[in-house]
């Protein structure tokens, strides 16, 4: 059974915010109707968005990292916030595991975003209804779009694909086999929802050697080949003698 | 969490209703029992049913101000094999039209109400449950995943019912008054103790999720520097009672006063010299406990979101 998600390399995004946006200009000019603005260049703005990215410190200083963080609706493989939903609006598709909500039977009560750990469903402010990561489920499956460009919106936009999208449960994917391979990890596993997007951490690349390792005590330059070998003595033996029986 | 008022008012008035009809209908089984004379028909049973009525029919307008499309609210009968809400969506309206046909076999004198009554107990039994269930079913909202929430909803539901009954039959039966009274601060002291069980719970309790589990981050000192907005969203609005820990505090004492102490102390006074204004203040001061009572239920639970939202840039 497929199930789409994505999975988010924390290593390499630089917190642009270039999803944030492009998810934005999708997803409020999309068929499902717009996503609500108030007082966008006044003070205390407000808006409904799908997707964000949050910033943190990790550390003391001076041995600090600041890791951005992009934040949307997991699509859990059991999520809580579907069977909460008193009318049905809320559902997860069984062809491709995306959760969604059919806006025309939502009656905005907020009981699934209370039902949701991660904070990712947003009741539209002026439609009233609840909103949500759709995974692009409108441009993923669009015949009217080029066979390339049936991606997320969020995952185009990434200039350094810290986004990627695929089949999590198609062992040979790209996301799977980044999960698989770089360490792809959920949030919040303690609640059982068992997330489809992943992250990858931040990774450094650190070799484990010793300062003696790097300098070879016996090495074969540091003999003092100039100097004769006593009659009937053996030649000097080397650490790769005693390791080379076959010589 | 962030008490929407549309919601404390459903829960402490459909509450307070449900606890009348208990009150009614005990009465019924008293006199039944040869313990007490049966109350008049239209005299006692029927205002009574239509007191009752009133206060669900005013929890039922109030929860249609929590909605975003009140119109489609028929809509949340559907989904009641998993949905708590749903559930609550139908048991609501099932209660009301029980009391009402008990209320209707008073008045037209038919010999069914005790059957009918009995019914309209179990739906009220479940009503209170699925209320409760609402809340106590999020497992990660810690502070109400226990069973003392169904409990109190319950109880304290009883309690100011009881209280209602109470200044009611002040007015109605005089024979019944004391009796109510005494379930009164019954329900009320059992309501003192349970939600004081749920306090202290609350006082020491462990939340699982930290921004370590959260963010994926294994590291004891995370700070968020941006939450990725500049002003509010839903998120901060519908999550965060935006008060002071001082508010809150004042609050508990608040309630603890009004729903208990004070009720208890009037109930107490009626029980020797009874007295209707004394019996109503009573109620009113226990509703008002009340709705301080459910908004610390609210705004004491914290959510795992708030992790996400603890710094604007």
């Amino acid at each position: 059974m497929t199930q789409l998600a994505l999975v988010i390399d924390l290593n390499v995004c630089v917190g642009c915010q270039a999803c944030v946006t492009s998810c934005k200009s999708w997803n409020t000019s999309g068929s499902a109707g717009s996503l609500a603005d108030f007082r966008p260049y006044d003070e205390d703005p407000a808006g409904t968005f799908f997707n964000r990215v949050q910033t943190f410190e990790v550390g003391e200083f001076p041995n600090t990292e600041t890791v951005h963080f992009p934040k949307s609706c997991l699509h859990c493989e059991d999520p809580p916030c579907v069977p909460v939903c008193p009318t049905g609006a809320s559902y997860k598709r069984k062809e491709d595991g995306i959760v969604l909500v059919d806006y025309d039977k939502c009656i905005g009560c907020g009981y699934c975003a209370w039902a949701c750990p991660y904070g990712v469903r947003e009741l539209d402010e002026k439609r009233q209804e609840m909103t949500k990561c759709t995974l692009c489920v409108d441009r993923i499956y669009s015949d009217a779009l080029a066979p390339e460009d049936r991606r997320p919106a969020c995952v185009m936009a990434c200039p350094t694909s810290a986004r990627l999208f695929g089949d999590v449960h198609d062992p040979d994917s790209e996301v799977s086999i980044a999960i698989r391979e770089r360490g792809g990890y959920a949030l919040m596993p303690e609640w059982g929802t068992v997330p489809s997007n992943q992250y990858l951490p931040r990774r450094k690349t650190v070799i484990n050697i010793s300062e003696d390792q790097l300098v070879r005590a016996d090495s074969p330059q540091k003999l003092d080949t100039a100097a004769p070998l006593k009659p009937g003595a053996k030649p000097r033996s080397t650490l790769d003698d005693a390791a080379n029986f076959s010589g | 969490m962030h008490p929407g008022f549309s919601v404390i008012f459903l829960t402490t008035l459909i509450g307070a209703g449900q606890g009348l009809f208990l009150a009614l209908y005990a009465a019924e089984i008293a006199a039944a029992l040869n313990v007490v004379a049966l109350p008049p028909a239209r005299g006692f049973f029927v205002p009574g049913v239509l007191l009752s009525l009133a206060f669900t029919g005013a929890g039922a307008v109030a929860s249609l101000f929590h909605l975003g499309h009140p119109e489609r609210a028929w809509r949340a009968m559907a989904m009641w094999r998993t949905s708590w809400l749903s559930r609550e969506g139908i048991a609501l309206p099932s209660f009301m039209l029980a009391v009402f046909l008990y209320g209707l076999a008073h008045w037209l004198e038919w010999r069914a109400t005790l059957a009918i009554g009995a019914v309209a107990v179990v739906l009220c039994l479940i009503l209170f449950v699925c209320t409760g269930m609402i809340y106590a079913c999020i497992k990660f909202l810690q502070e109400w995943a226990s069973p003392l929430t169904v409990i109190n909803y319950a109880v304290l539901g009883c309690a100011s019912g009881f209280t209602l009954a109470s200044a009611f039959a002040a007015f109605t039966a005089d024979r019944l008054v004391v009796a109510y009274i005494t379930a009164a601060i019954a329900f009320t002291l059992l309501g003192l103790g349970t939600r004081c069980a749920s306090l202290l719970r609350n006082s020491r309790i462990k939340h699982k999720s930290t921004l370590q589990s959260a963010t994926g981050i294994h590291h004891p000192r995370i700070v968020q520097k941006s939450q990725g907005f500049m002003g509010g969203s839903y998120n901060t609005r519908e999550f965060f009672h935006g008060r002071s820990k001082a508010f809150l505090r004042s609050i508990k004492w608040i309630f603890l006063a009004l729903a208990f102490a004070l009720p208890l102390l009037l109930l107490g006074v009626s029980l020797n010299h009874v007295s209707a204004i004394v019996l109503c203040l009573a109620f009113v001061v226990q509703y008002a406990g009340l709705i301080a009572e459910r908004w610390f239920f609210f705004a004491q639970s914290n959510h795992p979101q708030n992790l996400y939202y603890q710094a604007i840039s």
